[in-house]
């Protein structure tokens, strides 16, 4: 048959999404949008004492390529450390979906603002400064580029 | 397999395509040779399709311009008549909201030079207003072009009555009537419009066969120039297969729609009615009585119209959807992502409008085809609305 946009990752995770659904107790909460399309993803965490991603569930209201990234995402959370999974990007997770159509990148993005966006809700939780996630962020990034 | 994109183009009936076969094998004259019979062959085809198109929309034989797709037959009929004496110091043009882009970006680009452009509000239902329409024409008002049936909400404008304020107010009419030809009766005589685009693809002929109706007496410049065919007014070497095509679907429309539509009605309620007793959350878009038959195009809360798209897809139902998502997918910016014009122009807001599909019949699809459409529906609605972060059960 004759390909379509997305990749077979994409289609797969399209079809048979893992982590979908919520967590009662998590111990974060993400929801972010994208206004270009309207796109919504809420990303559940729930961390264990020590910071490590015990369990993670999402939600998505999106495209093929929002629910796609929403799975993959909370697949390439599961186990890590708090720290770790700052240090995953957009980028990995079109990686790690065999790439996105150019026009679709942005669903990747909001993935990845979803998982900052539920580490600040965390930390709040558990009474530091959220800021503590832009701060990690900025330090990675350094750490990147040098 | 269940085809109901039938607006982005049907599949050609059997009888369409064994008729232009012979013109791609042995009858390859070019009908500007008259003085051997392969050419006059060709010619004499060609002459056989016009009056077919002509008497499916009660046109005259002359008034027919064969073009090589809808696209072409909207540019020419806008373009081609703004520097014609009648109209050329006239720099105003009303269109519709909900325009195909082969109108709307004709327009915007003839901004650059000039031209104002009043585009006319359509109701919740896409019925274009008509006082607005009639308050808009200007002394300055070149043409109004309406689209007749808007493939995506299946809205079917009323013609005659905007024809007539047309008239009352001296100014020149066009109508994309591409998506209702074939399926809705058309006749120009009773419309009073003094052009029409039409596309054999939405009526079983195949793609790249198409005409513009020019009403006797109206004076069109060509858009691009060369030899004599076409009365000058389209040149090139005639497009003989896809004509002849034209001519006989327009031939089989105009002997056989009444029979189709029927039945195309009847499945429309079937799958409208079998949808709206599933969910409280559907909400059906366009015009329900003046409508293009078997179209059938909603929009579901808490669901994504492009998700709900692949769905189908894999359930092997091939729809379309105006969601922004699926608009471009193969553009290279999600800037070029953009809600469907008409959705936002029938009140339905950005981001529901991510939701919106269309089904649009042919005269081939059956019973079991909407049984099918409506069986797998509850599942993929289902399944959607669980991975919805705004559905609440």
């Amino acid at each position: 048959m004759a390909k379509g946009p997305y990749s077979e990752k994409v289609m797969e995770h399209f079809m048979n999404p893992r982590n979908m659904g919520e967590i009662e107790d998590a111990s974060g909460v993400g929801e972010v949008g994208n206004p270009a399309c309207g796109d919504v993803m809420k990303l559940y965490l729930k961390i264990s004492d020590d910071g490590i991603v015990e369990d993670v569930k999402f939600k998505t209201f999106g495209c093929g390529a929002a629910i796609a990234s929403s799975s993959m995402a909370t697949e390439l959370l599961k186990g890590k450390s708090v720290e770790e999974i700052l240090e995953l990007t957009n980028n990995a997770i079109v990686e790690a979906l065999d790439g996105l159509p150019p026009a679709k990148i942005h669903c990747s993005v909001m993935a990845e603002e979803a998982i900052e966006s539920a580490l600040r809700d965390y930390y709040e939780r558990i009474g530091k400064d959220p800021k503590i996630v832009d701060e990690l962020k900025e330090k990675i990034k350094n750490k990147q580029t040098n | 397999m269940i085809y109901v994109d039938n607006v982005a183009g049907t599949k050609p009936d059997k009888r369409v395509v064994d008729k232009m076969i012979p013109f791609y094998t042995e009858k390859y004259g070019n009908p500007s040779a008259h003085f051997y019979p392969l050419g006059r062959e060709s010619f004499e085809a060609i002459d056989e399709a016009r009056g077919h198109v002509a008497s499916l929309i009660n046109a005259e034989k002359d008034e027919i311009i064969f073009t090589s797709c809808g696209t072409e037959s909207n540019n020419l009929a806008i373009k081609g008549i703004l520097e014609t004496d009648k109209v050329k110091d006239k720099k105003h043009i009303v269109i519709s909201a909900i325009e195909h882009f082969s109108v709307q970006n004709v327009c915007l680009k003839l901004m650059n030079e000039g031209y104002k452009i009043t585009k006319i509000r359509v109701d919740e239902n896409g019925k274009i207003d008509l006082g607005e329409l009639e308050d808009a024409i200007t002394e300055d008002t070149a043409l109004v072009s309406v689209i007749y049936v808007s493939p995506e909400i299946g809205t079917v404008q009323d013609l005659q009555k905007i024809g007539e304020i047309c008239r009352n107010k001296g100014v020149l009419f066009h109508t994309d009537a591409v998506a209702g030809v074939g399926h809705v009766p058309v006749d120009v005589k009773e419309v009073g419009c003094d052009l029409m685009s039409i596309a054999g693809q939405n009526f079983y002929a195949p793609k790249g066969s198409a005409a513009l109706y020019v009403r006797d007496g109206v004076k069109i410049n060509p858009i691009f120039d060369g030899g004599f065919q076409e009365m000058g007014i389209r040149s090139g070497s005639e497009n003989v297969p896809a004509i002849v095509g034209l001519g006989e679907a327009a031939k089989i429309a105009k002997n056989e729609m009444d029979e189709y539509t029927s039945k195309m009605k009847k499945l429309q309620k079937q799958l409208w009615d079998g949808l709206d007793e599933m969910f409280d959350f559907i909400h059906f878009t366009g015009d329900k009585t003046d409508r293009l038959p078997g179209h059938v195009s909603f929009w579901i809360e808490y669901i994504e119209g492009e998700s709900l798209l692949l769905w189908y897809s894999l359930k092997e139902i091939y729809g379309a959807s105006g969601s922004a998502c699926s608009s471009n997918i193969m553009a290279e910016d999600e800037d070029e992502l953009e809600a469907s014009h008409v959705l936002t122009a029938v009140g339905v807001p950005n981001d529901i409008c991510a939701g919106s599909l269309t089904f649009s019949m042919s005269k081939y699809n059956t019973e079991e085809d909407i049984n099918k459409i409506l069986e797998v529906t509850p599942e993929i609605v289902n399944k959607l609305c669980e991975m919805s972060p705004y559905y609440n059960k």
